[in-house]
């Protein structure tokens, strides 16, 4: 049930421009370049890692891989399938294999439902289970997350941020998916509620064989949870390495910026790269390559010719003229 | 809950003592007294006439006592009579108007509801479309003109110019010798641009409170989640959004109470209605003390009442406040 090439998703030259209205009587004229010409697969049972900046676009494309947001060009292929104009009854059914799971476990649980209702209603829209089976699916899958079965009959309001956070999971994947954007999963929560879902979301994956597109600011969340990493800076693809060889030895000038900035204790003394300057507003990002206002390799030609993403290295890709 | 409903309770007598001492104080304040139209403005009345008239309505005793045997009256829930030439019971007054008020504003209230809401659903789920725009010009638009102006205009227009419309009163002369569907069509037409007027702000107000809370709940993630779930486009809307986008109305609508009270003066002056909006202008015109008192009570106690089913009703349809 994937793509021949074993993919489940494969996002093609993705663009998503939102307009800025100033007033209540001006035409659109300012675009905020959100995704700007973005490609990216994800190999079925793995996790690709999405990082970067807040603002840069990655929760965005992960919206955009759901069409829960309409990309403005570009092709969405899942499990082979091009989805980009699925519309109706076809696309609801595809739905059923593609969950989310978002960054804040507060607006993210309708309040005014109970969370047996929230977990199981994708069961009832996909005429997987009637009514009556649901509550006792719905307490397996709450129990399978770590809550208790009486959950069930709560709202989402008598639970923690973590519990939240589980029973957004355990909506994630009552129908099964084939693949899972977590967009933020644990940035809201504490940092040891993090190690949990975290690891839940590890456990889960083994059992169910979904992939992630795991979209995340946190690099150490990233290096815990991904097989490959992709880098985004202003709505465009820096680098996509596999993981070890992306945090043993980064490629693009942002990627190497990044990973200067994350605090570890010991190991090996690293490189110190200091960004200069602030991130440009995506409503007018700079010509040529995105990164080259703050990066300490830039030249002339950087500020003119926007590198495309390409092999740097085997199995490699980055988005830099000098690497 | 019902002890909440309880506490509620037991306020209601307390905000209804306090509200009758500022309305009788206020009543007392003003330019011009009950026996001013009898008296004052009649060059015949003599001294003693005057004199007599005072003692005969007790308006020689001091204002605190006054005061307190309306009170103490108040609370057999006698108003006693009234300071006009008929010197009815207040009671029987109201008794005999309300039922005309509260039909024209309960009519408009459903009004409000049917046209309100989805007009301010439909905007939200398609915010910046044609309709939307057009939509919300009008609704400003009707913000910003005077109820009583639009009422003349439309009375001239339906009344006057096209002849489709009655323009005073609640029934025409002939309507006791109509058959019961006619008398029914003769009150509806009699109804019509009064209870259109007594909505018209309301409508606007509730149309523009339900796109923003829609606009509101609609970026919410679990409206995305739902969407992501696979339900169409009108489950999510109705089900998922519309269910939290309402919850904020039902306080609006205990807070329109004494708005639509207020209005009722305005347009039952204007198209001669027999209820208690014009009773209450009458009252206040002859500084008729007891029968203004009395509807400010009657007033205050449903706004009071009101207030409290909002809240109530609230409770009841948010599970966060029903437990917590």
């Amino acid at each position: 049930m994937t793509g021949g090439d074993g993919t489940v998703l494969s996002l093609t030259d993705i663009f998503k421009h939102f307009p800025v209205r100033r007033s209540f009587f001006s035409r659109e004229t300012l675009r905020v370049h959100a995704i700007d010409g973005v490609s990216l697969a994800v190999p079925a049972g793995k996790t690709v890692g999405l990082v970067g900046e807040s603002g840069c676009g990655k929760t965005t494309l992960g919206r955009v891989a759901l069409r829960l947001v309409e990309p403005d060009s570009g092709k969405i292929l899942f499990l082979g399938q091009d989805i980009t104009a699925l519309a109706g009854e076809e696309m609801r059914r595809t739905r059923k294999m593609m969950q989310i799971i978002f960054q804040d476990p507060y607006s993210s649980l309708n309040p005014r439902m109970r969370v047996g209702d929230i977990v199981g209603e994708g069961w009832l829209v996909h005429g997987i289970a009637g009514s009556r089976e649901i509550r006792e699916l719905a307490e397996r899958l709450l129990l399978r997350v770590g809550l208790s079965a009486d959950a069930a009959d709560k709202y989402p309001h008598e639970f923690s941020g973590g519990q939240r956070q589980r029973i957004g999971i355990a909506r994630a994947i009552s129908l099964s998916p084939k693949l899972v954007v977590a967009d933020e999963p644990v940035s809201s929560l504490d940092v040891s509620v993090q190690a949990q879902i975290l690891n839940l979301l590890k456990d889960i994956q083994e059992e169910y064989g979904m992939a992630y597109l795991f979209v995340s600011h946190d690099l150490r969340v990233i290096r815990h949870m991904s097989e490959t990493v992709a880098v985004m800076y202003l709505g465009k693809l820096m680098e996509v390495s596999p993981a070890e060889e992306f945090f043993g030895n980064p490629l693009h000038p942002y990627t190497r910026s990044l990973l200067a900035a994350v605090p570890m204790l010991g190991g090996a003394p690293r490189e110190k790269i200091v960004l200069r300057g602030e991130i440009p507003s995506p409503v007018s990002p700079p010509p040529g390559c995105r990164f080259h206002t703050r990066c300490f390799m830039a030249r002339k030609l950087c500020e003119e010719v926007c590198p495309p993403l390409r092999e740097a290295a085997p199995g490699r890709m980055a988005a830099c003229h000098f690497v | 809950m019902l002890r909440y409903v309880i506490r509620r309770l037991v306020v209601i007598p307390v905000m209804l003592v306090g509200i009758s001492l500022l309305s009788f104080l206020a009543i007392h304040l003003a330019p011009g007294g009950p026996i001013s139209v009898a008296a004052d403005l009649n060059p015949k009345a003599t001294a003693e006439y005057r004199e007599r008239m005072v003692r005969y309505y007790g308006l020689d005793q001091p204002l605190h006592v006054q005061y307190g045997r309306w009170l103490v009256r108040m609370s057999t829930l006698d108003f006693g009579p009234s300071f006009a030439p008929d010197g009815r019971q207040v009671s029987d007054k109201i008794k005999e108007r309300i039922p005309v008020t509260l039909t024209i504003n309960v009519l408009s209230m459903g009004l409000i509801f049917l046209v309100a809401i989805p007009i301010g659903i439909y905007s939200a789920v398609r915010k910046d479309s044609w309709f939307d725009r057009i939509s919300t010009v009008t609704v400003f638009t009707g913000f910003a003109v005077p109820t009583f102006w639009l009422a003349l205009l439309l009375m001239i227009l339906f009344g006057v110019k096209l002849g489709w419309l009655p323009i005073s009163g609640l029934v025409s002369l002939e309507h006791d010798s109509l058959s019961l569907a006619g008398r029914f069509w003769d009150r509806a037409r009699h109804l019509l641009l009064p209870v259109l007027l007594a909505g018209f702000g309301g409508l606007a107000g509730m149309s523009r409170y339900m796109r923003s809370n829609m606009l509101e709940v609609i970026r919410q993630d679990y409206i995305a989640a739902a969407k992501a779930k696979g339900l169409g486009e009108r489950q999510v809307v109705l089900r998922h959004a519309t269910r939290n986008a309402l919850l904020p109305v039902i306080t609006i609508l205990g807070l329109s109470v004494p708005d639509l009270l207020g209005g009722a003066v305005i347009f039952e002056t204007i198209f001669a209605i027999p209820g208690m909006g014009q009773l209450f202008y009458q009252g206040v015109m002859a500084r008729d003390v007891p029968l203004v008192m009395g509807i400010l009570v009657i007033g205050a106690f449903l706004t009071l009442i009101g207030n409290l089913l909002a809240d109530v009703g609230y409770a009841l349809a948010d599970p966060r406040i029903r437990t917590g």
